[in-house]
């Protein structure tokens, strides 16, 4: 019908008379453009008989055909009546088409838009959707528990292969890129001390600087926050993609725990994986640092690790590992949660990987403050 | 079955095409005509490269060798202004639709003439809702998401987007795989009712022998790489070649074909919406 398209000339309407209305062209979706304004511009005489001639129209297609079928619909509103002439037969049965369909619509109720909520709406829906996620993040937590639980009770369901799988891409992998990250951060943390030292001439201060900052706060978080970014978001879009491709669902109807599969080899292999990262971490993070008060303060090596053994007990480097398996956890299991939220499709999954990378960190850093409140209580 | 092809200028002309991945070899020295017009089907079984051979008409992928033309256009070597032009002249139906997650069906259907005309919005629309009710979908599916959809209404929202722009070429991928037998009689007339309404020609893969005798005007059997045979299924049920015979002995094979042999007494509505 629509063949040799190239060679149309685009939709034309004319009237040239009030009465009369002569249509030419290709009337199909790519030719019609403007002709739509065009028609609803013209106006017809009240009781009068509209003859529109179609003998030009040489193409025709279901958006022509619309149009066309609009347009003696208008002009059979106003005018007494509306006659088409000269279109050829073989187009006949598609305006016939339009005009079937109309008339089983018209019988149809056209669907209710669903209102646009208030902004006290918005509120209390957002609300009532926070507090359904919390709860069900708690029950997520408590199956998971239970889960542990079981496998610790019978270790022969533990599953070691996708936990040591799990230890390479979350933690084996993640190697370069912490260490590039903490040891960046030990010559920028050294480097900002570096000229309120030098004017009080206390130069070897810098290791109690990186030593402490390093191993207590800066080498956890970072970590925390990188493996968040790389693996946290993974497995929530790992399991997003099975949630939506039924595999979740498979896996419970051949009988196997989706949390004993997908969940805890995840949160125990980070659990093992992140306080390992955070140790090298501060390695790389206080060999930065010693480079930055070398070069800029005069501090060799050996004075600056010296004075760094004086200065950093052993409880502020465990204070630091010590906060790493909280964190892991935080991570795993928001990531696995989230996964297991998404519904839907391939947006969805975009949506809770988002989510899980903001809440991790969120979470992470939440954990933190509290660590550092906790402790200062406490005198560590 | 119905209307026998009014001409026979070829809309799809495949010759000694070859596909290999690796060392695996899918097609080899395949030839194939679709006439314009024509319900054409392309049948065989799991592996045969059916689904390779839909991919290399609709652009998804090169051939190793030899050459495919459609509507008139080789495809080997085509530039990009051209594939627009000649993507836009076909519509493709998914056999899992397709469909874009993030918009609603009435969206979906209606992104080809947002994105290749200038029509008006209220007017791509309406449009779309024609289309809808056209594949047989209500119109309260429109403000639907796709995740909210059973399998069968996925299809049918996939096929009136596939029809969005008016096509001269129609591909389906089982158009009637995972749907109720009453949905899949649906999707018979349906597909009878499209190439006489607007005179498509239609190529589809499928392995539903109701289909296929029902509609099928040709058929060509995939196998070994080749195509076996070609011709109405009462043609192919003559031949004796023992990789198209599958088709055609067994229980279910018989059914259908008495089914559509019998005479028929009742024409369902085209346009039932479902």
């Amino acid at each position: 019908m629509t063949q040799s398209r190239a060679a149309q000339a685009s939709a034309t309407a004319t009237q040239s008379s009030p009465n009369d209305l002569a249509v030419a062209g290709a009337w199909t979706a790519r030719d019609l453009g403007a002709v739509g304004v065009q028609l609803d511009a013209f106006v017809f005489g009240a009781g009068t008989a509209v003859r529109v001639d179609a003998s030009g129209v040489d193409a025709l297609d279901t958006a022509g055909a619309w149009v066309l079928h609009q347009l003696l619909a208008r002009a059979r509103g106003t005018a007494a009546s509306a006659t088409l002439q000269g279109l050829r037969p073989q187009w006949e049965r598609l305006l016939q088409a339009v005009t079937q369909h109309v008339q089983e619509q018209s019988g149809e109720l056209a669907p209710v838009a669903i209102p646009v909520p208030g902004g006290v709406e918005r509120i209390g829906r957002s609300a009532a959707a926070s507090w359904e996620q919390a709860y069900a993040m708690l029950g997520f937590v408590g199956e998971s528990a239970l889960a542990l639980g079981g496998c610790i009770a019978h270790p022969a369901r533990m599953r070691w292969r996708p936990i040591l799988f799990n230890i390479r891409r979350a933690g084996f992998d993640a190697l370069p890129i912490v260490g590039l990250l903490s040891f960046l951060l030990g010559i920028v943390v050294a480097y900002q001390g570096a000229d309120q030292l030098r004017q009080y001439g206390a130069n070897i201060f810098v290791a109690d600087l990186v030593g402490l900052s390093m191993l207590r706060e800066f080498a956890p978080l970072i970590t925390a926050i990188i493996v968040a970014g790389r693996s946290g978001s993974a497995f929530a879009a790992q399991i997003g993609t099975m949630a939506v491709t039924e595999e979740i669902d498979a896996m419970r109807t051949i009988g196997i725990a989706p949390l004993e599969l997908l969940v805890l080899p995840k949160i125990i292999a980070l659990v093992i994986a992140l306080p390992l990262l955070t140790v090298f971490a501060d390695v790389l993070g206080v060999a930065g640092g010693m480079l930055m008060a070398q070069s800029q303060l005069g501090v060799g090596y050996g004075e600056f690790l010296d004075r760094m053994a004086q200065a950093v007990s052993v409880t502020s480097y465990a204070v630091g590992i010590g906060k790493a398996p909280v964190f892991a956890v935080i991570i795993s299991v928001v990531g696995c949660f989230q996964g297991f939220r998404t519904q839907g499709g391939a947006d969805s999954v975009g949506q809770q990987t988002t989510r899980s990378v903001v809440q991790s960190i969120f979470w992470v850093i939440v954990a933190d403050a509290l660590f550092s409140i906790a402790f200062s209580l406490l005198d560590l | 079955m119905s209307s026998a092809p009014s001409t026979t200028e070829a809309v799809i002309a495949m010759r000694q095409v070859g596909t290999r991945f690796g060392d695996h070899v899918v097609h080899a020295g395949l030839d194939l005509e679709v006439r314009r017009g024509e319900i054409f089907a392309v049948i065989g079984g799991s592996g045969s490269g059916k689904s390779t051979l839909l991919r290399e008409m609709i652009l998804l992928q090169k051939p190793s060798e030899g050459t495919i033309q459609v509507l008139g256009v080789p495809l080997e070597d085509i530039d990009d202004a051209a594939a627009l032009a000649l993507r836009q002249r076909w519509g493709v139906m998914f056999q899992h639709g397709g469909l874009f997650g993030s918009l609603t069906v009435l969206e979906n259907i209606g992104l080809p003439l947002r994105e290749h005309t200038d029509l008006a919005d209220p007017l791509i629309d309406e449009i779309a809702h024609w289309k809808l009710s056209m594949a047989g979908l209500k119109a309260e599916v429109a403000s639907q998401y796709p995740s909210e959809l059973s399998g069968g209404m996925m299809k049918r929202a996939s096929l009136a987007r596939a029809l969005a722009l008016d096509p001269e070429l129609l591909f389906l991928d089982e158009p009637t795989a995972g749907l109720d037998p009453d949905s899949a009689a649906g999707v018979d007339t349906l597909v009878r009712t499209l190439r006489d309404l607007y005179g498509l020609t239609i190529v589809m893969i499928t392995h539903d022998l109701d289909l296929l005798w029902q509609v099928a005007d040709r058929v060509a059997v995939l196998a070994d790489g080749k195509v076996q045979a070609t011709g109405s299924m009462d043609e192919l049920c003559r031949t004796e070649n023992p990789l198209v015979r599958p088709f055609f002995d067994g229980p279910r094979a018989r059914g259908a074909q008495q089914q559509a042999q019998a005479p028929q007494t009742t024409q369902e509505p085209a346009w039932k919406p479902k």
